[in-house]
C-alpha cells in the first residue's frame, strides 16, 4: 500500500500544477518564431541577398515586430500583478532567465527595426516620409547592412536560447530540466520560422532554399527529442516518470500524433517530395509545421508543470 | 545572524490541523488557499503498514530555486533568520517561483502576488514562535536557530532520527520530521 493525502487544495497548484495556461505556450512559440525569422533574415542580409528586390529579408521585420508584439501582450496577460510589470526593469537577475528575457527583449526591438529600415514598407514611408532618409543612408553602406544582417542572427539566436532556458532551469520540474529543450525550442523555431517564409516567399529561389533548410531543421528536431527522452530515461525515476508522460502517459496522444506526426514526420515527406519536384509547393506543409510548433509548446509547458518530485516517494 | 528551521515530531502529531488553522488565522489567508497542511503518507504491506502525519509548508531552503528565478528581486532571502520572503510590491506574479518550488509551497494570492509560510516572521522578530507551532497541542513542532548547537531544535536534530522532504531536489530544506 502507497497512499498519500493531503488537506491542501491550493488554485492551479492541486492536484496538478497549471499556474500557466494559454499565454506562455504561445508567447514561447511566438517568441521561438520571430528568433528564426531573425536568424533568417540576418542570413540574407549577411548573404547580400538583400540585392534582391522581393527578398524576403524586406517583409520578416514588419511580421517579426507584430508576432513579437502579440506574444509579448500574451506574456504580459499572464502576469497576475500587472501594475508592478516595469519592475522588470528596474534590475538585472543574474541567476533569473525571466530577467534576462526581459532584457533580451528589449535588445530585439532596435535590431529588428533595423533591418526594417533597409527597405521599410510602402506605407510606413507614406506616414513618416523622413523615414527614406535613414534607408537611404543604410543603403549606402552595405558592411552596415550586413552587421544588421549578424546583429538579427546574434540577437535571434539569444531570443531561441531563453525560451528554452526559462523552462530548462527549473529543476522542480522535471520534463523541462533537460539540456536539450533549449536546443527543441531553437531548432523548433527556426523550423516554424522558415515554414512562414516558405509560404509567404515571392521569390522561387528563396522558397525553394527554405524548404529545403525546414526539411533539414525538422530532421534535427526529430534526433533533438529523441535525445531529450532518451536523457530523461536514462535519469532518475521522476525523469522516468516525466519521460513517460510523453511515451505513454496523458500526454502521449497529442504529443505522437500533433507534435511528431503532424507537426513533422508528414509535411516532412511532404516538403521533400516539393524539394524533388514529385509535388508542388503548397501551404499545406508550412501550416501543419507551424501548428505542430505550436502544439509542442503547449503539451511541453503543460506535461511540465504535470512532472512531479513527489512521485518520488511512489515507486 | 540565526538561519530559522524547524523541527517536527511525526510520533506526536496526530494531524488535528490546529497549525493550518492558526496560520489562516494569524496571516489572514484567503478562502480556498492554505499556506501550511497536512499530509498523511501511508507505506507499506498490511498487517505492516507505516503511517506518518506532516504539517507541511514552505521549507525555507538554504539552496532557494524561488529566489534565483525570480526577475524582479521580490522574492529573497531576508537577512533576519535567513527566512524565504516575498516583497508584495515587488512581485509582477509572473509565477516562476510558484513552478520553481519542487514542494509546491506557493501560490498566487488573489490580489497577484507570490504567497507562501512566512515563519510568521512578524511574531518572531518580537521573540514569539510561529502562530502554527505557538497552537500546537501535542507540542510536536519546534522552533529555532540550526546554526545554534544549544537550541533545541539542533539538540533534536542531532540526537533523533530524522528526514528532510525530497532531499534529492538539492535544496537543503529547513523543515525536519522526527520520525
Amino acid at each position: 500500500m502507497q497512499e498519500l493525502t493531503t488537506t491542501r487544495h491550493n488554485l492551479h497548484i492541486d492536484p496538478s500544477m497549471a499556474v500557466w495556461g494559454w499565454e506562455i505556450p504561445v508567447y514561447l512559440f511566438l517568441g521561438g518564431m520571430v528568433a528564426g525569422m531573425m536568424i533568417i533574415s540576418g542570413y540574407f542580409l549577411f548573404s547580400k541577398r538583400y540585392k534582391e528586390t522581393n527578398c524576403a529579408c524586406y517583409t520578416l521585420p514588419i511580421i517579426s515586430l507584430i508576432l513579437l508584439s502579440v506574444g509579448m501582450f500574451a506574456l504580459f496577460l499572464d502576469l497576475e500583478h500587472k501594475l508592478f510589470v516595469w519592475r522588470l526593469y528596474t534590475t538585472f537577475k543574474i541567476a533569473s532567465p525571466m530577467s534576462w528575457g526581459a532584457w533580451i527583449l528589449i535588445l530585439v526591438y532596435p535590431i529588428i527595426i533595423a533591418n526594417l529600415l533597409i527597405g521599410p514598407p510602402q506605407f510606413l514611408i507614406n506616414k513618416f516620409p523622413k523615414i527614406s532618409l535613414v534607408t537611404t543612408y543604410i543603403n549606402q553602406r552595405p558592411r552596415l547592412i550586413q552587421n544588421i544582417g549578424v546583429a538579427n542572427m546574434l540577437l535571434g539566436g539569444l531570443l531561441g536560447v531563453y525560451t528554452g532556458v526559462l523552462l530548462s532551469t527549473m529543476a522542480a520540474r522535471p520534463l523541462w530540466n533537460s539540456s536539450m529543450l533549449w536546443v527543441l525550442f531553437l531548432v523548433s523555431g527556426l523550423s516554424t520560422a522558415a515554414a512562414f517564409v516558405h509560404m509567404i516567399a515571392k521569390n522561387v529561389k528563396e522558397r525553394e532554399l527554405l524548404a529545403k533548410a525546414d526539411n533539414g531543421f525538422l530532421t534535427i528536431e526529430i534526433f533533438v527529442i529523441a535525445l531529450m527522452i532518451i536523457g530523461l530515461l536514462t535519469s532518475t525515476r521522476v525523469h522516468i516518470d516525466a519521460a513517460e508522460l510523453l511515451l505513454s502517459g496523458a500526454y502521449a496522444p497529442v504529443f505522437w500524433v500533433f507534435v511528431v506526426g503532424m507537426g513533422i514526420i508528414i509535411p516532412l515527406i511532404i516538403q521533400l517530395l516539393a524539394v524533388n519536384h514529385k509535388i508542388k509547393h503548397t501551404p499545406i506543409a508550412p501550416i501543419m509545421v507551424i501548428i505542430g510548433g505550436l502544439i509542442l509548446r503547449f503539451v511541453i509547458v503543460s506535461a511540465g508543470q504535470h512532472s512531479h518530485w513527489l512521485n518520488a516517494h511512489f515507486k | 545572524m540565526a538561519r530559522f528551521g524547524m523541527v517536527i515530531d511525526t510520533k506526536k502529531c496526530v494531524g488535528c490541523m490546529d497549525c493550518v488553522v492558526a496560520c489562516k488565522t494569524e496571516n489572514n489567508v484567503p478562502e480556498g488557499y492554505n499556506r501550511d497542511w497536512i499530509v498523511t503518507v501511508a507505506n507499506g504491506k498490511f498487517p505492516d503498514i507505516h503511517l506518518e502525519i506532516q504539517s507541511q509548508r514552505c521549507n525555507h531552503c538554504d539552496s532557494t530555486p524561488c529566489v534565483s528565478c525570480c526577475p524582479t528581486g521580490a522574492s529573497h532571502v531576508e537577512e533576519f533568520g535567513k527566512i524565504v520572503l516575498v516583497t508584495h510590491n515587488m512581485c509582477i506574479g509572473c509565477k516562476a517561483c510558484v513552478a520553481a518550488c519542487p514542494y509546491d509551497a506557493r501560490f498566487v494570492n488573489p490580489e497577484g502576488y507570490a504567497d507562501k509560510c512566512t515563519f510568521c516572521i512578524h511574531r518572531v522578530e518580537k521573540s514569539e514562535l510561529p502562530a502554527c507551532v505557538s497552537v500546537c497541542p501535542t507540542h510536536c513542532m519546534y522552533f529555532g536557530d540550526l546554526d545554534d548547537p544549544n537550541s533545541e531544535v539542533s539538540k533534536l536534530i542531532a540526537s533523533r532520527k530524522n528526514h528532510t522532504l525530497i532531499p534529492e531536489a538539492g535544496t537543503s530544506p529547513r523543515i525536519y520530521y522526527l520520525t
